[in-house]
């Protein structure tokens, strides 16, 4: 019971019901879409660029508790960050949850430490990145765009 | 849920369970003693894969230690003997299935191969631009995936039978959909996502009227109930070993032998020769002509044992028993509140199929894992089962004859557990 409760905080349960930042949004510069087609999580992020700054970010998707809590909890933590931070936070995210590297410090990680727990569930990991990737994708697909011009 | 009521006026026979001894058969299965996260494994992902008794696993320790031989071949002593046991496999496969005769009884990798042969060797040779080739909703993607390859190639066309809600397919549109076009009927047995047993006599009967062949995945019916090609009249029959308590890598294609006879080589290489120069090369005589190469001789070997240790439970008793236990889990998880069961067929075996309010599929399985219950979560390799009941996945729990009740008990508690971590 205390790897369950590890894996399915009362923060991830929280987010999976109540998910933020769940809509289209109207001003978004970018978005991608996202999926895992070993569980059928689905997800796409919009993404309002000002410059480098992500000034609003939005998801909408369907999946698992741990694919749509952890796309919710991206967006709260995202908003009003660089391109470049928001960078770094995938690196430190994928490093927590994937247990490679070297353990993130908690503190740097904030509310996003909640998901520590899925590095023990490795046919998990996939669920906590697919909304990271997919952000990642966005922000590439926004970079190209300017490129191209 | 109809059905569940229907059936808890008629409980479970206890006698039938009790004699059945399936306490008693658990202990041909090493791996059901394992601990799973310190938790006794309950394993209900038998359409999976099921676990292997005993004597499979000695029977391909035995062959490597005693026989290990390459066959058709050799001269020598040990390829004699391999290539008797290679044959009597066969033999023993062509009793299961109460095939008319060995040279019906092809060796593949699995169902899946059995499928891509029918559709790369009969299609190929039969299949012309404007035919059609029908199959159902309910496939596996190992029967509707090959078809579309042949009929892309073909310019032909792919006719899906429709199901219900209850997860039965509509034979009236069935129906409707033969035509002259028709050249070939591919269906599946008993659904690997929802448990439907298909009424496949109907099926074939209509088909037959026309003169059109039928092929039957019976990957999740071999295991279940007692099969005779020739009272089924099908014109193909495909399965798996390790779904039949057998090793992976092995599988089965039965077919007509005069439709074998028509049909060209699938693979080319030794073996399926009988002579070979640069100008020409005549092919082997059936079975031979669909197994180039070295087969998977120990999967075979493997695979009549594991044939042996169901004849010996006997597969009438494995049906009664498995329908009985499958009535008392249908019943256990209706009663779950927020539980649906997706797949609802008053005829089914095997599996139970099912989604929770509010919790996906995937984190069921998570959870019921941590309780050490192994099912499966996710599409079944059937994506259009799950379109078709709005659903991204289900969980689906499915039984062998070496579950018991105390298992569905275990599985039902693990249940209530995802709830209560989910409320």
């Amino acid at each position: 019971m205390s790897d369950l409760r590890e894996l399915y905080q009362q923060v991830i349960l929280d987010h999976y019901k109540r998910p933020r930042n769940f809509q289209k949004l109207p001003c978004a510069t970018c978005h991608a879409e996202g999926h895992n087609p070993l569980c059928g999580d689905e997800i796409t992020v919009y993404l309002h660029l000002d410059g480098d700054v992500i000034k609003d970010i939005s998801f909408q998707g369907a999946g698992c508790a741990i694919s749509q809590s952890a796309a919710s909890l991206m967006t709260t933590v995202l908003k009003g960050k660089t391109k470049a931070e928001a960078e770094e936070l995938f690196q430190k995210f994928h490093d927590m949850v994937t247990g490679e590297g070297e353990t993130p410090d908690p503190m740097e990680l904030g509310k996003l430490a909640v998901f520590c727990g899925v590095s023990e569930f490795p046919v998990r990991v996939k669920c906590a990145s697919l909304p990271w990737h997919t952000m990642r994708a966005a922000l590439e697909g926004a970079e190209k765009a300017v490129s191209t011009e | 849920m109809k059905h569940a009521e229907h059936r808890a006026s008629e409980p479970p026979c206890q006698d039938c369970l009790v004699g059945f001894g399936a306490d008693k058969i658990r202990e041909d299965f090493p791996i059901l003693w394992t601990k799973v996260h310190g938790k006794p494994l309950v394993y209900l992902d038998n359409a999976a894969t099921t676990q292997k008794p005993r004597s499979v696993i000695e029977a391909l320790t035995r062959y490597y230690l005693e026989e290990n031989s390459n066959i058709h071949r050799g001269v020598h002593f040990l390829s004699q003997v391999a290539t008797q046991s290679y044959e009597s496999g066969r033999t023993r496969v062509r009793q299961f299935l109460n095939a008319a005769h060995d040279r019906e009884v092809i060796f593949t990798r699995g169902t899946t191969e059995s499928i891509n042969l029918v559709a790369q060797s009969y299609g190929r040779k039969f299949l012309r631009a404007g035919d059609e080739v029908i199959i159902s909703a309910m496939e596996h993607h190992s029967n509707i995936v090959p078809w579309q390859m042949i009929c892309d190639e073909k310019g032909a066309a792919l006719r899906v039978i429709p199901m219900t809600d209850a997860g039965e397919l509509r034979l009236d549109e069935y129906e409707r959909l033969l035509s002259d076009r028709t050249r070939l009927v591919a269906v599946t047995y008993v659904s690997n996502a929802l448990g439907t047993v298909n009424p496949v006599r109907e099926i074939i009967a209509s088909a037959h009227r026309r003169g059109i062949p039928v092929l039957l995945d019976g990957a999740q019916a071999a295991p279940h109930m007692p099969v005779d090609v020739r009272e089924l009249d099908c014109d193909f029959y495909a399965f798996s070993g390790h779904k039949l308590y057998g090793p992976t890598g092995i599988g089965v294609l039965y077919g007509k032998a005069d439709l074998l006879e028509a049909m060209p080589p699938y693979q080319g290489g030794g073996d399926m020769i009988s002579a070979v120069s640069f100008e020409k090369t005549v092919y082997n005589a059936l079975p031979h002509k669909f197994e180039a190469g070295t087969p998977h001789i120990a999967g075979v070997i493997g695979l009549a044992a594991a044939i042996e240790y169901v004849e010996r439970i006997g597969m009438p008793q494995i049906a009664t028993y498995e329908k009985e236990l499958l009535d008392y889990g249908t019943e256990l998880l209706s009663a779950i509140p927020g539980l649906r069961l997706i797949g609802t067929a008053k005829e089914k075996a095997g599996v139970l199929s099912f989604v929770l309010d509010g919790i996906h599929a995937h984190d069921v399985g998570t959870i019921l894992d941590l309780e050490g219950v192994a099912i499966r979560a996710g599409h079944h390799c059937a994506m259009p089962v799950m379109k078709r009941f709005g659903v991204p996945a289900t969980a689906r729990a499915s039984l062998a004859f070496y579950n018991t009740r105390a298992d569905l008990d275990a599985l039902a508690k693990a249940i209530h557990k995802a709830i209560e971590v989910f409320a």
